[in-house]
Formats: structure tokens, sequence, C-alpha cells
């Protein structure tokens, strides 16, 4: 089970910053981002390969995007 | 408005025509021109915004420097404007009002402009700006055609102030990032415009909200000539790079990119965050001039002499691919 950041709903930077944050806790391998605009998809990808984090999956829904971003 | 959005409005709108209107709706440029007699036209422009910083006192400045901008790049001189203030009234102190104000009035005073009156209104959000007029001689009004094959392009401000906005939003941005920005914004274009007046000069706009990339397209829309832009060379704030590169970037230079990619074709070896930079919208950006090759290093070492220490020669006007922008 991956930890999950459910950004939808809020725009730029909060959900760049609540996958940062996440990723800065450190106990996850693998984190499931949901967001709901282009324009976060875009940012969160950009902040998790920042990071050294890989873009694993991107999937687009009725909703928006769910991203799942893993580290080595 | 987001790029491609005011056009569906206005299509198809029959709008008056006069045969002094040298500048008008029909050729998205800066500012309109409506010629008086055979030695002066008039210039006018009107453009207001939401803060985007938290110092009321600065916000006017920037407000009024960003309204001001239009009448630079075309060449005129600004000389008279008007307020244009929405404010909150019930939740709001009037002294914010106050402060936004002395700002615009002060930035007006630097460039030579009187405060000929204005029109407020109550609103849940605060906003301001200026409607601007200035004069030009008939003969000597700088658009965003004209330019040649070989003319280099020379940009005055750096880019990145969407990005560092979006910074700020995020409680990110250094203080040196938001001192950096804040002076950019509220930096007339005026001394700018002076020292290209000695150039030979061809063509001319402000970097505003279409971002680099945009304005740089509606140069070339239906020129005839291609651009070339050298992403190595263009000026970005300090951090922008850094905040672009960790997901800082505004929903308004996706929109940006999304209107324009069709027409832009991009080495490989352009890295991404200084592509989002050249989308980034900008708030009082700065000029961006196209001058004869021979001149562009020496229109940069005057500027820089003026204290426009972020000048530099960013591209170029090439005659094949024509409608395209080349970013290498």
């Amino acid at each position: 089970m991956s930890a999950t950041v459910d950004a939808q709903g809020l725009s730029c930077p909060q959900p760049v910053l609540m996958t940062l944050d996440k990723i800065k806790k450190g106990s996850d391998k693998e984190i499931v981002v949901l967001v709901d605009s282009n324009t976060s998809k875009e940012n969160v990808s950009r902040a998790a390969q920042s990071q050294g984090w890989e873009i694993a999956d991107v999937q687009e829904n009725e909703e928006g995007y769910r991203l799942t971003i893993k580290k080595d | 408005m987001p790029p491609g959005d005011l056009e569906r409005v206005l299509c198809g709108l029959k709008f008056p025509t006069d045969p002094n209107l040298i500048v008008g709706l029909d050729s998205a440029d800066d500012a309109g021109v409506y010629k008086i007699t055979d030695e002066i036209a008039i210039i006018q422009t009107v453009d207001f915004f939401t803060p985007i910083v938290d110092d009321p006192y600065w916000f006017g400045q920037i407000a009024a420097a960003n309204a001001l901008s239009d009448v630079y790049a075309m060449g005129g001189i600004p000389k008279t404007a008007m307020n244009i203030v929405a404010f909150p009234v019930k939740d709001m102190d009037i002294s914010v009002l106050r402060k936004i104000i002395q700002g615009g009035l002060d930035k007006m005073k630097e460039a030579g402009v009187v405060l000929v009156g204005g029109h407020s209104v109550e609103d849940s959000e605060l906003k301001y700006g200026l409607s601007v007029t200035g004069f030009i001689h008939p003969d000597h009004i700088l658009t965003k055609k004209g330019f040649k094959a070989g003319d280099r392009l020379v940009l005055t401000k750096s880019l990145g102030t969407g990005v560092i906005n979006t910074a700020i939003k995020g409680g990110l941005a250094s203080s040196k990032a938001i001192e950096f920005v804040t002076h950019l914004m509220a930096t007339l274009n005026r001394d700018a415009a002076q020292v290209m007046k000695g150039f030979p000069v061809h063509a001319c706009t402000d970097i505003t909200g279409f971002g680099l990339i945009g304005h740089v397209a509606e140069m070339v829309v239906d020129s005839g000539f291609g651009i070339s832009l050298w992403s190595e060379k263009i000026p970005i704030i300090p951090e922008a790079f850094d905040y672009a590169a960790m997901g800082l970037v505004p929903a308004g230079a996706y929109n940006n990119r999304k209107f324009r990619e069709a027409m832009v074709d991009i080495y490989p070896s352009v890295k991404r965050a200084v592509l989002d930079i050249m989308y980034d919208p900008q708030t009082s950006g700065g000029l961006l001039i196209c001058v004869k090759k021979e001149s562009a290093d020496d229109l940069v070492n005057k500027l820089k002499g003026k204290g426009i220490d972020d000048a530099a020669v960013i591209g170029e006007v090439l005659s094949e691919p024509k409608g395209k922008i080349v970013v290498s």
C-alpha cells in the first residue's frame, strides 16, 4: 500500500508543498499523488524529479490525474 | 484572460475605423495610437491587477510601472494617467489603499506623469492600475513588426517574476529573491526606452502576461520571419531557475505553453526549467528590442551604463523557418 497525497481541489503551489512534505518525511519509497489540474500534474512531476524521484505512472481520470512517484 | 480567450471574444466584432487610428485593435500591439496632427499622435493604454506583493506601497509602484510600460514599448512618452481602483471597503483598512495610491503617485512622479483623475468601485477583491496617455511622433512609432532577418533581440529585465510569485505564495521564496523581484517589477522601462532611441531599432514590445515566448510569438505571426531564442543567454532572476525546477511554475505559464507550443521548435539541450521560465507570465517585465545586428552589443553596453544590468542579447531574427520560434 503506497502513501497517498490527496491534493485535489487545491491550487498551486499547495500540491507541490504537500508532495515535498511527504517526500521529506522519508518513510515512503512510493507515493500516489492525486491532483485535478494539468498545472498540478506538471508541477508535482517537477517537484518529485527535483528530489531524485521518478514518475512511475500517470493516469488521467474524470477527477484529474493520479501520479505514482517512486524512489529507488 | 488566458491567451486565446480574448481573441474568441473579439473575433467577428466590427470596430469603428478612423483614418487617424494608426495602431488599433487589429494589430495586437501594446497600446493604441491615434494621430492628432502630422507631428503628434497620442498613445493610450490601460492595465490593472490584483496585488502581487504584500506591501501596498510597493504594489502601487509596480502597478504603475507596469501600466506605463506599454507607452515606453512603443517609443512614446507617457504624460497623463488616471487611477483605476477596486477596493473591499468593508473588509480592509482604507490606509492600505492610501499607501497603494502613494506608491502609484511616486512612480508617476518619477516618470514625469501627472495624475488627472480616476475611478473607484467597491469590490470583494482589491485591484489597482492606471489608464495612461502618452505622446509620440506619428513617424516614430515602434510596433511588434518591422524587423528584418539578422536583427538581434535585446531583453532589458530578467525573467521569472511569475515563478517567484508562486514561490512567495508557497512561503518558499528567500528574502533576497523577494527583494530582487519587487525592485525589478517596480523599475520603469523609461531608461531602457530612452537608450534605444539612439539606435537602429526596428521593433519593440514589453514582456508581460504571455511570457517571453508568447510575446515573441505575437511578433513572429504573419511577419514572414522566424525568431531564434538562445536559452543560455536569457537573464533569469536569482533562484527562479531552482524554484521552476522544483515545480513552482504558475498555471499561466502552462496556459502560455499550450497556446503557442505548436509554433515552437526546441533543441533537446534546452533545460526544462529555462523553458518554463520562457513561458512564465511576467509582471512589469522588460522591453524586448529588435535592433540591427551590428548595434546589438553597443546597445547592451549603453543599457548597462544606465544601470540596466540585466540587459542581454537573447536571440535573432531568422529568414527561415518562417512563423516559427526556435529555442536553442
